[in-house]
């Protein structure tokens, strides 16, 4: 895929590149093979799950997911009674009663994803300062894409000798300025997977950045079915608009 | 029952309708017998491209619209709901986003047509500066457009687009604040960016319509850019070339789903994913590329107000192109220097583009600048001059003469070619 979009950029814009060079400091993209990457591909559903399991045990501790819904994790394939029995199992808050008290519940499909603080502030002030960014969108927001989320989850090593890192803050080698406020979010054995796959950090960094990938384009798999009709479509128009078009001027000249 | 149209309608109520308005006979004769050139190539698609471009971007905008909160608080998360939750949305979304890319495409390449063959030489002065009043329109309306969105990239892009104007002496300040409907980019700001991101496609529907009322008086130009003289020149608009830009429209389509439905955010900024947000600077803020030579302009001149009048002016200078170029002749086939010329211009053009997407330090300034500094030379030195020292090329006798033969010194295009029974 980014291959494909190298190539159909310049292609576009010849000279016009937008990369950010600003990359270059870092630790060099890891290069992970994704399921989604190809022309025709899809998400792997059970790597999504798995990755919805990570999310839900480790990251929605601090990060929000606010385009999210639980009725969304239809999306990869989750049943309906999971997703009922996943989000019965959050307290969310429910409005104002007729007491004119805020009230909390357990949430219902069609809520969002529960949020970890209540807003911005209290975000900040459990947290050193620091306000995670929302997941939503993440695999989109950040040049490199999943590569680069994955980069982060993985990217927590030593820092070089000399290297100052104030209390707060963890060395990793793929953050811009290396200095990150998240501490290392994932250990081995952080969630016991259903399927029995082993849960070390490579593992559950690929399956949750499979599941945040599918979280930022979750129409990618219909879009791509949808592509393949229209262009080959509009292929067909193509040769056929141009048959006509030689029958009508083969009168000319 | 005088000023009743004699129409020549025999089904009795389309006669009955063409006596009393026309309608019928005028769109007959504007675009059914039209007497157009027998030698266009494809590159004369690319008005039928843009027409049909902005029909779609007005109906995906429309359904866009329906479900589009124009409110700092709920714009981004209402696109995401179009994203998502909307049936299609995401569909008519990219196909609206990839649109504006698009829409720059043809558009650029119908105006490098343009230049090429010297479709803005007498008598087509008024069809060539409306073209250059729909650019600005349709720059102005794709600067709103992606402002709407509400993400970092629309936010700063637009804080950087509307500072402009406060460069101007004394009016400056009073612009700025009107554009902001405040004192700062906030809710005002949004909500008249939505109302006139609406707006100005009719507006555009508009100046089309008189920029091809105007080519209807004067008539297309051509390749070889010599007048026709006579039926043998020319056919009718209806089969020929209804047949022909549907090719080309076709083939524009399979283009443009393929980056809405394989990479529809190959264009767009990693930033724009994330809600605006007036605390935080992305670290640099990029134009949309159909910008990026106008912003290399910008930053290539060391004083703001300078650095905004050369930007305006590269579009200014197109009014007056009619009047810079001096040679007679329209086309740059018989113009063997202007020929080369122009691709220099259009390389300087791709070079500014390049240093619109780099920081300005080091060796892009000094790219910048040479670029910029050619971009004028281009139009105010270069082609007067040229119109006066340049020894064209013989011009054929007429079009089917030249076809026939072959054409000038270039072989004459699909159109020249003998054409087999399908």
């Amino acid at each position: 895929m980014r291959s494909l979009r190298s190539t159909l950029a310049a292609a576009l814009l010849g000279l016009f590149t937008v990369l950010a060079p600003a990359l270059a400091q870092e630790a060099p993209l890891p290069n992970e093979s994704w399921s989604f990457g190809g022309l025709f591909a899809s998400y792997d559903l059970a790597a999504a799950q798995r990755g919805f399991w990570v999310y839900y045990k480790v990251c929605s501790a601090c990060h929000t997911m606010n385009q999210m819904h639980y009725r969304d994790l239809a999306g990869i394939g989750i049943t309906e009674a999971q997703i009922r029995a996943i989000a019965a199992g959050v307290t969310v808050p429910q409005g104002i009663n007729d007491q004119g008290e805020e009230t909390t519940g357990p949430a219902l499909p069609a809520d969002q994803f529960r949020a970890p603080f209540p807003n911005e502030q209290s975000a900040r002030a459990a947290l050193g300062g620091a306000l995670p960014p929302d997941l939503s969108l993440i695999v989109n927001a950040r040049e490199g894409h999943a590569n680069y989320v994955y980069g982060i989850l993985t990217g927590f090593v030593e820092p070089p000798k000399g290297f100052v890192v104030p209390p707060g803050r963890y060395y990793n080698e793929q953050f811009p300025g290396h200095l990150i406020a998240m501490p290392p979010p994932l250990h081995d054995d952080a969630v016991t997977y259903a399927d029995g796959t082993k849960a070390t950090v490579p593992q559950m960094a690929h399956d949750v950045v499979t599941f945040l990938a599918w979280a930022s384009n979750p129409e990618l798999v219909q879009r791509k079915q949808i592509g393949v009709r229209v262009v080959l479509f509009l292929l067909l128009l193509t040769g056929l608009t141009y048959a006509a078009k030689r029958k009508v001027w083969a009168d000319v000249h | 029952m005088a000023g009743l149209h004699n129409s020549d309608y025999k089904n009795p109520v389309l006669n009955w309708i063409d006596t009393r308005l026309p309608i019928l006979s005028f769109m007959h004769k504007e675009y059914g017998t039209f007497p157009t050139p027998k030698n266009f190539n494809y590159l004369w698609n690319f008005g039928a491209l843009a027409t049909v471009t902005l029909v779609v971007m007005m109906i995906t905008g429309i359904f866009l619209a329906m479900n589009y909160q124009p409110n700092t608080t709920l714009a981004f998360d209402s696109v995401q709901h179009i994203m998502r939750d909307v049936n299609y949305g995401w569909m008519i979304r990219y196909i609206h986003q990839n649109g504006a890319s698009m829409f720059f495409i043809v558009v650029y390449i119908h105006i490098l047509r343009g230049m090429y063959y010297g479709s803005y030489k007498k008598p087509r002065e008024l069809l060539w500066m409306l073209g250059v009043v729909i650019l600005l329109l349709l720059m102005a309306t794709a600067f709103m457009g992606y402002v709407l969105p509400w993400g970092q990239m629309s936010y700063w892009g637009a804080t950087v687009i509307t500072n402009l104007f406060s460069a101007f002496p004394v009016v400056g300040h009073g612009i700025v604040t009107l554009l902001w409907g405040g004192f700062s980019i906030d809710n005002p700001t949004l909500n008249r960016f939505y109302a006139l991101h609406y707006l100005l496609p009719f507006i555009i529907v508009g100046v089309v319509f008189l920029h091809i009322a105007a080519l209807h008086i004067t008539g297309s130009n051509n390749p070889l850019g010599i007048d026709p003289k006579g039926p043998q020149d020319t056919l009718p608009f209806h089969p020929y070339y209804t047949a022909k830009d549907s090719v080309g429209l076709c083939a524009f389509f399979v283009i443009w789903a393929a980056i809405v439905f394989f990479a529809p955010n190959i264009l767009s900024d990693p930033n724009n994913f994330i809600p605006a947000n007036p605390l935080q600077t992305p670290p640099d803020i990029v134009p949309e590329w159909y910008f990026l030579p106008f912003y290399a302009m910008l930053r290539s001149v060391p004083n703001k107000l300078g650095g905004v009048c050369v930007m305006f002016s590269s579009i200014l200078v197109l009014f007056f192109l009619p009047w810079l170029d001096t040679s007679r002749v329209r086309s740059a086939r018989f113009r063997p220097i202007f020929r080369q010329l122009i691709w220099v211009w259009v390389v300087a053009c791709f070079g500014l583009g390049a240093v619109g997407a780099h920081p300005p330090e080091g060796i892009w300034v000094i790219i910048g600048r040479i670029c910029t500094l050619y971009y004028f030379l281009h139009f105010l030195v270069i082609l007067p001059l040229l119109g006066k020292l340049e020894k064209p090329l013989p011009l054929p006798e007429s079009i089917s003469v030249a076809v026939m033969r072959g054409g000038g010194p270039l072989p004459a295009g699909a159109a020249a070619k003998p054409m087999e029974k399908a």
